[in-house]
C-alpha cells in the first residue's frame, strides 16, 4: 500500500440559504486549497486527478455536477470524476485511485445545497423506490423512528441526547464556519417542544448550504507539499441492508467493520469528528467506535449538529481532523462520514501526523 | 410514473399544442419477486420470502442481505401485527397524500421477522406505543403497489394504555 496523506483543505462558511450555483460555492474553495499548496509550488496541472462529491437531487438538477468541472479548469484534459454521495466517499474514490498507482495526486471537492429543495423530503428518495421511498418516509421521520428504538432499548437516553446537543454547540463557538452555536444546558433544551417525537429542534442538524476542498498526494510528494501532512492510515466504508426492518437499528454494525479494518483499535485518538446529523447517531457512533469521551475529544468543530451542509458533512468531519494534525494539535485523530437513511453506510478514516 | 395528460389539440389556426411534463416518464418492471409480492397486495394478500438463515423477509427480499443467496421460498403472513418502533409526522407534506397526521412505523406482521416500513392511522401520538397491536387498513382502490396498504389501524388496545407509555418523557 502506498502511503497516502492530505495535504491542504479549504471550508466554505457553512449558511442557511444562498443563491449561489453549484460552480459559485465551489469557485472559492478549489481556489483556496490550491493557494494553500502554492508555497511549494503546486499548481492545477500538477494534480493528477480531481473527485467531487454532491447530489443531483438535492440541487434539482439532472448532472448538475458536470458545471463543477468549470471550475476546475478543464483544458488542458483533466481526469475527474463524480460520486452521487458525500465527498468523504470522493475521497476514498481518489484514495483508491492514488492506490492504483495511475496518478500520485488528487483534489476532491464536495458541495451541499440543502435548502434549494425541501432536503428531509427530498432524501426520502434515497430509499427502496419500490416498497419504501412511494411513503416518502423523510430523513428526520425515519431517524426518529431509529431514536424510539434506541430509547426504547435503553441504550440511549433524552438526556444524554441533550447533552450531545449542548457539548457540540458549546464546541462550535470556536467554529467560525458553522451555523449554529451557543451555551445552552441540558434542561434548557429539554424544555422544547418536540418536533418529530421522539425528536427536539437540538437532536437534529440544521439545513446548511456549503462547500469544501482537499488534496491528496503520496509519498515524497505529499512530504514535499506539505510540512505536516495527515497520513491516511486506515480508511474503509462498509453498509447496512437498505431494508429498514431488516436491520437493528441501536446499533451501527457497518461502523463496527469499517472501524475494524481501518485500523481504530490500534491506539488511543486525540479527536474524533463524527458525522451525525442526529444526537442519538452521535450515541451509536461513540459505542460502535469504542470512543470515551474523557480519552478523546469528540467533534471539536461542533460536528454535523451545528453545520450540516449535505454531501460535504462527512468531507468536513476529515478535515476537521486533518487541520488539526497539520497544525499539531493532535498526532491521531479519527474521522468519520455516513450516508442513507439512519446511519446506513459509514466510511472511518485514521489519520496520524507521523 | 406516467400523469394524466391533457389533449392534444390543434387550434384554428392550425397551432398545435401537446401537452408538456417535466418528468422522467419512463415505467420500470419490478421484476418476479416484487411483482408476486405486490399482485398480492392487491388482492388483499401479504407474502413474504425466505431468508437464508429462515427469517421472512415482509416486504420480500430478493436476496438475503447478509449471505446474498436468492430467496426463492414464500410464507403468507397475516394482516395484523406489533408495532416495533414509531416517529410521529405531525405536518405530512402533500406527498404523504394526506392532511392528517400520523405515525410512521416499523410493523412485524405476524409470521414474519423482518418488519415493514408503513404508516398508522392515529391521530395523536397519545394514541401510538412501542408493542401496540395493529391491523392492515387496505386502500379502497388497489394497483399493485406499497400503497395499497393506506396504513394500519390499532386493534384491541384501550386508549388509556397507550397514553401512559407514549406520553414518557424521554429526557428521563
Amino acid at each position: 500500500m502506498r502511503d497516502i496523506a492530505i495535504v491542504a483543505t479549504a471550508q466554505a462558511p457553512s449558511r442557511t440559504a444562498t443563491t449561489l450555483t453549484t460552480p459559485e460555492l465551489l469557485v472559492p474553495v478549489i481556489t483556496d486549497v490550491m493557494a494553500r499548496l502554492a508555497p511549494a509550488g503546486v499548481e492545477r496541472s500538477d494534480i493528477g486527478f480531481w473527485c467531487h462529491g454532491s447530489c443531483d437531487y438535492l440541487t434539482g438538477q439532472p448532472f448538475s455536477f458536470v458545471a463543477a468541472v468549470d471550475v476546475l479548469g478543464a483544458w488542458p484534459p483533466i481526469i475527474e470524476s463524480h460520486v452521487e454521495a458525500d465527498g468523504a466517499f470522493a475521497l476514498y474514490e481518489a484514495w483508491v485511485k492514488i492506490q492504483t498507482g495511475e496518478v500520485d495526486s488528487a483534489v476532491v471537492f464536495s458541495n451541499g445545497k440543502s435548502t434549494s429543495a425541501p432536503a428531509d423530503l427530498v432524501m426520502a428518495l434515497q430509499h427502496d423506490p419500490y416498497v419504501e421511498a412511494p411513503l416518502w418516509p423523510t430523513m428526520t421521520a425515519t431517524a426518529a423512528m431509529q431514536a424510539r428504538a434506541c430509547l426504547d432499548a435503553g441504550v440511549v437516553t433524552g438526556a444524554a441526547m441533550a447533552d450531545v446537543a449542548v457539548r457540540n454547540r458549546r464546541n462550535a463557538m470556536n467554529n467560525p464556519l458553522a451555523l449554529l452555536r451557543g451555551d445552552h444546558t441540558r434542561d434548557e433544551l429539554l424544555s422544547s417542544p418536540m418536533i418529530h417525537d421522539p425528536l427536539r429542534s437540538h437532536d437534529c442538524a440544521p439545513i446548511t448550504d456549503g462547500a469544501n476542498a482537499v488534496v491528496l498526494a503520496a509519498g515524497d510528494l505529499a512530504a514535499s507539499w506539505c510540512e505536516r501532512p495527515a497520513w491516511i492510515r486506515g480508511i474503509d466504508h462498509r453498509i447496512d441492508t437498505q431494508r429498514m426492518g431488516a436491520r437493528d437499528l441501536t446499533v451501527s454494525s457497518s461502523t463496527m467493520i469499517a472501524a475494524e479494518r481501518a485500523g481504530v483499535g490500534h491506539g488511543r485518538f486525540d479527536i474524533a469528528e463524527l458525522h451525525a446529523p442526529f444526537t442519538h447517531q452521535e450515541l451509536l457512533l461513540e459505542t460502535a467506535l469504542g470512543l470515551d469521551p474523557e480519552v478523546t475529544s469528540i467533534n471539536p468543530s461542533g460536528g454535523a449538529l451545528c453545520a450540516n451542509p449535505q454531501m460535504a458533512a462527512g468531507l468536513a468531519r476529515i478535515i476537521e481532523v486533518a487541520d488539526r494534525i497539520h497544525d499539531a494539535r493532535s498526532d491521531r485523530g479519527l474521522a468519520h462520514a455516513t450516508s442513507g437513511p439512519c446511519l446506513q453506510q459509514n466510511l472511518v478514516a485514521v489519520l496520524e501526523g507521523a | 410514473m406516467t400523469a394524466e395528460a391533457p389533449p392534444t389539440t390543434i387550434a384554428e389556426d392550425g397551432s398545435f399544442t401537446a401537452p408538456f411534463e417535466l418528468s422522467y416518464p419512463y415505467s420500470r418492471t419490478v421484476g418476479p419477486t416484487l411483482s408476486r409480492f405486490l399482485t398480492g397486495l392487491q388482492d388483499k394478500r401479504i407474502e413474504g420470502t425466505v431468508g437464508d438463515d429462515g427469517r421472512v423477509f415482509v416486504p420480500p427480499a430478493e436476496f438475503d442481505p447478509n449471505t446474498g443467496v436468492a430467496c426463492t421460498q414464500w410464507r403468507t403472513v397475516e394482516a395484523t401485527g406489533t408495532v416495533q418502533t414509531w416517529s410521529w409526522q405531525a405536518e405530512p407534506a402533500e406527498q404523504h397524500r394526506t392532511e392528517t397526521p400520523f405515525a410512521w412505523a416499523l410493523v412485524l406482521l405476524d409470521g414474519a421477522d423482518v418488519a415493514l416500513l408503513h404508516k398508522v392511522l392515529v391521530t395523536s401520538p397519545a394514541h401510538i406505543a412501542t408493542g401496540m397491536r395493529v391491523e392492515v387498513v387496505w386502500a379502497a382502490e388497489r394497483h399493485g403497489s406499497i400503497l395499497d396498504i393506506a396504513g394500519f389501524s390499532p386493534i384491541d388496545h384501550p386508549r388509556a394504555d397507550t397514553t401512559a407509555s407514549t406520553t414518557a418523557d424521554t429526557s428521563l
